[in-house]
């Protein structure tokens, strides 16, 4: 029988400095960078056309080409990148927010960038694969609701947690899933992803998934409070932790195959989505572990709970549940 | 929960039994083109899960009505006449599956799964398709104005070529659609040729000689041959219309006539000319009393036409109106463009008369008639959002998503099954049927499969492994403290409970905000996300737990377990 991690017992909460350096080294240049560069949104939100062709000429055109072809169409800010092969090409033209045009000007653009390239470089030399154009304020109005969207999925995930839990937990879920957001945001900007509705999906995603952890540790917690009830909050904490590891591992682990599977087999459309949810179940693993945790014993030490055990809350080593316990016995 | 054995199984069994049902390949009524180009409708038999545009190929279109140009009644009955007219229209022109629908109080979303020629579907989807017949100018009320015109004009300080120098500052290169044409030939006339063709052009004015007066205006126009008719050089078209479209002539043009141009370019020895036309404002009837319309070539003169025949109703008032006009020209105007020369009244028309479209080809003749008998729009439409998947580009997302959904559940499947031995075989058991469930519960509430949904699916599979897992972690804990094997299962799916529903729960809230937010393909995904979820509920709590008690009910001895 394969047991991993059983009858663990590290001292997770004793090193929740060193965890704290490695978030604010992602963290903060990330949103240094933020601050001074933005996202890089999609069409989808900003309003644009996008336009994705495929050569089926002997010699396909090369970036180069496509980008005098389009120059010479008028189409000098079109950005042009290459798609998963040498053949397949995105165009891409934003559309300022002060640009003048009506709601269909982004129709417009990708009919005239799909008129210049067939006209250019022959009507059977490319094949349209892909066209996609958002009006501005249409743009707008989706990110408008994307972020509400992501605010309100707050919201009502606080409320459940608070009406099952106590609220000191779901603040503390509440809290860890803000750092998850967050260092998720700095992975998309290291990586420079462009952020599309499918991008903010799976952001809202991680933060199910990093919900899903902590709930478990916390469900474990509440379980001990009740259990140990000579333990302090920081060694209830890390039996809890310790405890859940083997399925914490275990489940990351399927997560992990099966998102593998999508970033690599899966094609270049769902390649984002799959890269923010991989980093995404990482960051969620650990901030529930490194942010739900402490910040439930800071609460706590603030605001004593009824039992008022983390007022003593300190760290200090756990008590080896293994040694009280009887070995496991082997199927 | 239901604790007898045989419940359980029954239960199971008409989970499954209903799942099937659901999913068995059943009639659809699709409508397709016939052989003789109608539109019938026939019945396929086929799995009822719908594919998404983006794995299927096909069109979204997010219309918006122009609210500003609304004549007649509310915004709100324009956009409920828009949506039947597009429907009738769409319905017409033979995709199969299409979905024409409301969305917010301004907008209706169009798509076309699998169609072959998205930009003509888009055509007939967003052509207005206002028909009316105009009588020309007979008076020549306008050719009176004109010498009026040219003095306002002229002191507005208008000339030639300062109305083409502005004209060219402002033809933004990346213009396209309506105006595209007129910008096009803008491009030309603000080049240096252009400068030097206007002694051509003068010098060609003889040919057609009628030259109309002196100013910035008459130089350009040339009487035609029927009253109310007047001719451009083509490459002066804009410099003409921008013209005429200031507030100094405006002021000026006779009242109760409008100006509209003509469709094609006229060719008189090796100049191009475009026609204009001052028509009388009322239209003495419109494309609103259209019962039929049917397209066909014209053998005389290898000419696409449009037949048309009108109500009863209209037929009488055609009747009145064209018997007060025999001799005049009547000029048929779709969304205020002229078709052809306005032909001359020679008797009364009844209800049936034809629309001649000079170089269309058949084909376009076809969809006119198709939207002319479908009736106009009420008011303009703009595309606001426009999704394009083509065919292959679909057939190969399909392809390599079901590839990387496989890859994805056979490594979770084998993970769980290296770890768990035995009771892994049974997760994986009950994870063939949450295959079957949350399959079903797509094909049962309609929803679209896409791409992301896809994703979704195979990341659901690991929230269906993670209750097993808490269960199958549990259970081996309350086996090491030393619990019988009967007892620690029992604790095992008992103690995990609360955490896998919490965090279900969760999961399902952060989906349904996403189904709200989300368009097309991320809808797909929320979807896929909360039935995964919602399945795996039943099948990794109820289905392995009934798999558990079937095991050990059958061996009453047991004492260990492979976990």
């Amino acid at each position: 029988m394969i047991r991993l991690f059983a009858n663990a017992n590290y001292d997770f909460i004793g090193v929740r400095k060193w965890a704290y350096a490695i978030t604010a080294a992602i963290v903060i240049p990330g949103m240094i960078l933020l601050a001074f560069t933005g996202l890089n949104y999609s069409i989808e939100f900003t309003g644009g056309a996008l336009v994705q062709i495929r050569a089926t000429g002997a010699t396909p055109p090369s970036a180069a080409e496509l980008r005098s072809a389009l120059a010479a169409g008028g189409f000098e800010d079109a950005e042009i990148l290459s798609f998963g092969s040498d053949r397949e090409f995105v165009i891409r033209a934003r559309l300022s927010a002060e640009a003048t045009g009506t709601e269909d000007e982004a129709q417009r653009t990708a009919q005239a960038v799909t008129r210049t390239l067939q006209g250019r470089l022959g009507e059977n030399a490319v094949v349209v694969d892909r066209i996609e154009s958002v009006g501005p304020r249409v743009g707008g109005e989706l990110r408008q609701k994307a972020l509400g969207a992501v605010l309100l999925s707050f919201v009502a995930t606080l409320v459940y947690l608070a009406f099952r839990f106590e609220f000191r937990f779901g603040l503390a879920c509440v809290l860890a899933t803000a750092h998850d957001i967050l260092t998720t945001l700095a992975f998309i900007k290291y990586m420079n992803l462009e952020v599309s509705l499918i991008v903010v999906g799976a952001i809202l995603t991680v933060v199910g998934y990093s919900l899903n952890d902590t709930i478990v540790i916390f469900d474990r917690t509440r379980e001990n409070l009740h259990k140990y009830k000579r333990e302090d909050l920081a060694d209830i904490v890390n039996r809890s932790v310790n405890e859940t590891l083997p399925r914490t591992v275990l489940t990351n682990s399927t997560s992990l195959a099966a998102l593998l599977a999508l970033l690599f087999l899966a094609g270049n459309v769902l390649r984002p989505f799959a890269w923010v949810m991989a980093f995404g179940v990482f960051t969620g693993t650990f901030s529930s572990v490194y942010i739900a945790a402490p910040v439930l014993m800071a609460i706590e030490k603030r605001w004593p709970g009824k039992d008022a055990r983390g007022v003593r809350a300190r760290v200090q080593p756990a008590v080896h549940r293994a040694a009280v316990e009887p070995p496991p016995a082997e199927a | 929960m239901v604790d007898s054995l045989k419940a359980r199984l029954i239960i199971i069994g008409l989970l499954v039994l209903g799942s099937i049902w659901s999913l068995w390949p059943r009639q659809v009524t699709i409508r397709v083109r016939g052989a003789e180009g109608r539109m019938t409708d026939t019945t396929v038999q086929r799995v009822p899960i719908k594919l998404g545009l983006d794995l299927r190929g096909g069109m979204h279109l997010g219309l918006e009505i122009d609210r500003a140009k609304v004549t007649a009644g509310t915004p709100s009955d324009a956009l409920d006449r828009a949506l039947r007219v597009i429907r009738t229209r769409i319905d017409e022109f033979g995709v199969a599956e299409p979905l024409v629908q409301k969305v917010g109080l301004d907008r209706i979303v169009v798509e076309l799964p699998g169609v072959s020629d998205p930009g003509r579907a888009k055509q007939i989807a967003l052509r207005t398709a206002f028909l009316q017949f105009q009588m020309t100018d007979k008076q020549g009320l306008f050719r009176n104005a004109l010498p009026g015109i040219d003095r306002a004009l002229t002191a507005a300080g208008v000339t030639e070529r300062s109305v083409g120098a502005a004209v060219g500052d402002t033809s933004a290169p990346r213009a396209a659609g309506p105006s595209s044409a007129v910008e096009d030939i803008l491009g030309a006339a603000a080049g240096p040729q252009a400068r030097a063709g206007a002694d051509t052009a003068q010098a060609q004015a003889d040919t057609l000689g009628n030259q109309l007066g002196q100013g910035p205006l008459s130089p350009l126009l040339f009487a035609g041959q029927l009253p109310g008719e007047y001719l451009v050089r083509e490459e002066k078209v804009a410099i003409v219309d921008r013209m005429l479209a200031r507030p100094e002539a405006q002021r000026l043009l006779p009242r109760g006539f409008v100006l509209r141009w003509g469709a094609e370019a006229m060719s008189r020895g090796a100049v191009a000319y475009r026609g204009f036309y001052i028509l009388e404002e009322r239209p003495i009837m419109t494309g609103e009393f259209l019962v039929n319309a049917q397209a066909r070539l014209d053998p005389l003169y290898n000419q696409a036409t449009v037949d048309f025949e009108l109500t009863r109703r209209g037929g009488r008032v055609f009747e009145r109106e064209t018997g007060q006009h025999v001799g005049d020209h009547m000029a048929i105007v779709l969304d205020n463009v002229v078709q052809s020369q306005p032909p001359v009244i020679r008797s009364q028309i009844a209800s049936r008369g034809q629309i001649e479209l000079g170089s269309a080809s058949l084909q376009e003749a076809q969809d006119l008639a198709l939207v002319l008998k479908a009736g106009a729009l009420p008011a303009p439409l703009q595309v606001v959002e426009e999704r394009t998947v083509g065919p292959s580009m679909g057939a190969d997302s399909i392809q390599k998503g079901i590839l990387a959904g496989i890859v994805g559940i056979t490594l979770v499947v084998l993970l769980v099954i290296v770890y768990y031995r035995f009771s892994g075989v049974l997760a994986v058991l009950a994870l063939t049927l949450y295959v079957l469930f949350t399959f079903a519960g797509l094909a049962a509430l309609g929803a679209t499969l896409t791409l992301p949904g896809i994703a979704g699916f195979a990341l659901s599979i690991t929230i269906a492994v993670d209750a097993n897992v808490l269960i199958f972690e549990r259970i081996r804990e309350e086996l090491a403290a030393g619990k019988s094997l009967r007892l620690a299962v029992d604790a095992g799916f008992k103690m995990a409970m609360n955490a896998i529903v919490d965090s279900n729960v969760s999961m399902v809230l952060t989906a349904a905000f996403l189904f709200w937010f989300g368009t097309g393909p991320v809808k797909g995904f929320a979807v896929t996300l909360i039935l995964g979820v919602l399945a795996s509920m039943i099948t990794a709590i109820f289905v392995v737990r009934t798999l558990f008690m079937v095991y050990l009910q059958r061996r009453p001895g047991l004492q260990t377990l492979s976990i």
